[in-house]
């Protein structure tokens, strides 16, 4: 039982951690456009030579 | 059944257009190559936009679309003026070595226009990155001023069919997404901190006793107080503010009892985990906040999508205007921005373009469309000295207008303003569903405290969590929310159906008017007058004798004359020598021969021959005549509007009485009366009298709705319980109404009545939930029979179950877009 001396406060610093990363996707305007990522993904063109770096 | 779905069925769909979906004219020739068959497609605007798409290799666009595409724009070189670095000053921002501008993308109609836009956009030269937003259709593109210039970036979006322009980042918006940030960014908080903190509170409720080791307890409560420590002082933290300003203002809200729930139960918990004994409530604290703050997150939504209609309008009005600095000497028109216009300019309106502001037509026949602002579907006819509506568009011919007012001014903007102004006033029902709620708070704290003194001598351990059930649980916060979400929406559902509700309260009333009474016959009918019959006395036929009426009456600014010109089909007879006799008629030139037109003794002077009998009448009879005799007589008169009996119908179909007070002569008003079956009607009436009628209506417990044209009658406005006014044009931002029918259509009427019906009823629903809740919940949190975190369950569920019962208004037939304003506004009902 003693490992839950590490375990509990370790999931705390993990929800903390968790907090973080999302409070930072949320600020970067990840969560303002629900619908057109999802469809990104299916019609991106992933042919070579054509990388061209988005926002 | 959607053309792109004909598209992608096959066959069937030959003769469809394969970009955009119209039908192909017969014997047309366009074709592109879609991967190895050829497609028809219906002109060679089209054919140039498929092959654009399919040569970028973005074919995929045709696959995923849900409607047609766009027919592509009119190459203009409006374009090259936005690359001029003070026009980009406003909107273009400096990213290091790049720029960075945000483009609001016209013609979007499905994720996969968005991302055909965005990929062509990417793929231009020196385009450094692009996006857009599938929800605000908003597109943020970076690129290197070096190797790009902006026009060339906006013309390949309109190469594809598409329009972009400088989108700019209005303030409320900016706004509107940071309180949706800051939402979402609380309940992120308080969701982890309710999943983890009652993951240690699963082992304490399971264990048995003795049978988790003390010391493990104990740190199971310090991890629960750590984390939820960020969520009470951040997540909270709107309650407790809402809490804190409540009191200040001595009218205890919602906030009050929650704030007051969350602080008992932490403080609680807090000091029991110091003091290492006693029940500790984290996982519930936690829960309910999360679960409250969810709730609330709806509200910010549908109260955002409210508003969403009306800022539609706010994009109307065009960058760009042609100015005539030297008219009227020179009409060299020079290219100037539309926010650089200032009142008493002159500009060229050429067909096809939008006013750029408010203004007088200073030279010029033509029409305009003022459907988008007004709802106004037919064109109107504008001639010298008649006004322009920024945002409405010339549709005929170049027009010259002299600007009277600009920006804020505008009609445009009037509007607008309204729209806020009654989003920010509180209606009576909210009004009273705030008391009723803060009144039903202070019992909730007083039976909180009883509930604490009883427990504290039955059972100590059980004060905290009954407590807090009793101040979580019957907290009515569905009871404020019922009523503002429901309204809000049915706020935004109204300026969708050109119905501008100016004041809170409207609504409400409207829902329950039982009497509609017309405050003068100009609102049932055009309020101008207009040709009713043309009779022939001579050779001349119908057409020519208008035609010459017309010729003479061009310039004319009499309400005769200009009814006149506005009847007359477009033949060019050209007048002169033009000579204004008042109060007789005009007389002029028209192709060598001299005609009169006006009283019957004026054109006699010119005119032998025999007078032909008339009826008597109470309609404006004018005559033409010419040298060898008189030709015509027009009757005049002002008509009903051609869906005021349709109106009536629907209204005495709802139950609603309807009547007729008028200032008009007793002629004028009986006809109307009969022709529209009105049964109760008055003539002649004083604004004195038409307040004691509608007076005494209300002694009768009727309520009265009465629909004038908004200005005048103030005294008469104020005593009905709403008045609705029936005006566009200049005159809006001047009147004094609940709700402005912006369409001019009557049958907007009765539809907001239903629609105003609906939204009660929903509010009624909602106060009635959240009353029966309350009061079954009460006991049960009273009784100790309910633990902390199921009371925030209920509590948020009963404001989750308010908050998706108003969002129903939404939930019917909508336009398709704005600009499809009028007929599918019809086809809806």
């Amino acid at each position: 039982m003693d490992i839950l001396y590490l375990l509990v406060p370790l999931s705390v610093a993990l929800v903390f951690l968790i907090g973080a990363v999302l409070w930072f996707a949320l600020h970067s305007g990840q969560f303002d456009d629900l619908e057109g990522p999802a469809l990104k993904i299916l019609a991106d063109d992933d042919r070579a030579g054509k990388s061209e770096p988005r926002l | 059944m959607n053309p792109a779905d004909l598209i992608r069925g096959g066959r069937e769909a030959a003769d469809l257009c394969f970009h955009c979906g119209e039908r192909v004219p017969p014997g047309t020739r366009y074709a592109v190559r879609a991967g190895d068959r050829w497609e028809p497609v219906c002109c060679a605007g089209c054919e140039a936009v498929a092959s654009a798409i399919f040569q970028r290799g973005l074919a995929d666009y045709y696959r995923l679309r849900e409607s047609a595409g766009g027919a592509p724009q009119p190459e203009s070189d409006d374009l090259k003026l936005y690359d001029d670095p003070a026009v980009q000053r406003a909107f273009v921002r400096r990213d290091g070595d790049g720029r960075e501008a945000q483009l609001l993308l016209e013609g979007i109609r499905c994720p996969a226009c968005a991302w055909l836009n965005e990929q062509v956009l990417a793929g231009q030269p020196g385009v450094l990155g692009a996006s857009v937003n599938t929800a605000t259709h908003v597109a943020t593109v970076r690129w290197d001023p070096a190797r790009a210039r902006l026009s060339d970036i906006l013309r390949a979006v309109r190469e594809i069919g598409y329009r972009a322009s400088p989108f700019d980042p209005a303030h409320a918006r900016a706004v509107q997404r940071a309180e949706r940030r800051s939402a979402l960014a609380r309940i992120c908080v308080a969701g982890l901190g309710a999943m983890q903190v009652m993951m240690y509170a699963v082992p304490a409720y399971l264990a048995g006793e003795g049978e988790l080791a003390a010391d493990i307890a104990v740190l199971m409560r310090w991890a629960s107080l750590a984390l939820t420590l960020p969520v009470v002082c951040y997540s909270a933290w709107p309650f407790f503010a809402g809490a804190w300003r409540d009191l200040c203002t001595g009218r205890p809200g919602m906030d009050v009892p929650v704030a007051l729930g969350i602080a008992v139960a932490f403080g609680a918990s807090v000091a029991a985990t110091l003091r290492g004994e006693g029940e500790v409530y984290f996982d519930s604290v936690t829960m309910f906040v999360f679960l409250l703050l969810v709730g609330r997150y709806f509200e910010i939504l549908a109260r955002q999508r409210a508003g969403r209609a009306l800022r539609h309008l706010a994009r109307l009005v065009p960058e760009f205007a042609n100015r005539l600095r030297d008219f009227p000497r020179s009409l060299e028109p020079e290219r100037v921005a539309a926010a650089a216009l200032e009142a008493g300019d002159v500009v060229l309106v050429r067909p096809g373009e939008t006013f750029p502001a408010d203004g007088l037509v200073a030279q010029g026949f033509g029409a305009a469309s003022e459907a988008l602002v007004s709802g106004e579907a037919r064109p109107v006819a504008k001639s010298p000295g008649s006004a322009v509506i920024a945002g409405s568009s010339n549709l005929s011919s170049p027009l010259i207008v002299r600007i009277t007012r600009v920006g804020p001014e505008t009609l445009l903007s009037s509007i607008l303003r309204l729209a806020d102004r009654a989003a920010a006033q509180r209606p009576r029902l909210i009004r009273l569903a705030d008391r009723t709620a803060s009144w039903f708070i202070g019992l909730v704290i007083a039976l909180a405290a009883i509930a604490a003194w009883f427990w504290a001598g039955e059972d100590p351990a059980r004060v905290v969590p009954t407590v807090v059930a009793v101040l979580v649980a019957t907290c009515p916060c569905a009871l404020s929310l019922s009523a503002p979400i429901a309204l809000t929406v049915a706020v935004g559902e109204f300026a969708r159906g050109g119905v501008v509700v100016a004041r809170g309260g409207a609504v409400e009333t409207l829902a329950k008017t039982s009497d509609v009474v017309f405050d003068k016959t100009g609102t049932l009918t055009h309020g101008e007058l207009r040709l009713k019959e043309v009779l022939t006395h001579g050779a001349a036929g119908r057409e020519r004798c208008l035609a010459v009426a017309a010729a003479i009456e061009a310039a004319s600014e009499h309400p005769i004359g200009k009814a006149l010109v506005a009847a007359e089909a477009g033949t060019a007879l050209r007048a002169a020598e033009f000579r204004n006799v008042p109060g007789a008629g005009m007389e002029a030139l028209v192709e060598g021969s001299r005609y009169r037109i006006g009283t019957l003794p004026f054109v006699r002077e010119i005119s032998p021959g025999p007078v032909p009998r008339r009826e008597p009448g109470q309609d404006t009879v004018v005559w033409l005549g010419g040298e060898s005799g008189l030709l015509a007589s027009f009757r005049l008169g002002d008509e009903l509007r051609r869906e005021a009996e349709e109106a009536l119908a629907l209204l005495r179909s709802l139950g609603v009485r309807v009547h007729l007070l008028s200032g008009d002569g007793e002629n004028a008003v009986r006809e109307i009366a009969w022709r529209l079956d009105i049964p109760f009607a008055e003539a002649g009436a004083t604004p004195q009298r038409k307040r004691q009628l509608v007076a005494e209506l209300q002694k009768e417990g009727r309520i009265v709705a009465m629909v004038g044209d908004g200005i005048n009658d103030a005294p008469v406005l104020a005593q009905a319980d709403v008045s609705l006014a029936m005006i566009g044009g200049a005159r809006l931002a001047q009147q004094r109404a609940d709700a402005v029918i912006v369409s001019q259509d009557l049958r907007d009427l009765p539809r907001a009545v239903v629609h105003a019906r609906r939204a009660l009823r929903i509010v009624r629903q909602n106060i009635a939930w959240a009353f029966v809740y309350n009061l079954l919940v009460l006991p049960l949190a009273l009784a100790g029979a309910l633990t902390p975190w199921a009371a925030a369950l209920g509590m948020s569920a009963s404001s989750l179950v308010v908050g998706l019962n108003a969002l129903r208004l939404e939930r019917r037939p909508r336009r398709k877009t704005t600009a499809s304003a009028a007929p599918a506004r019809l086809a809806a009902t």
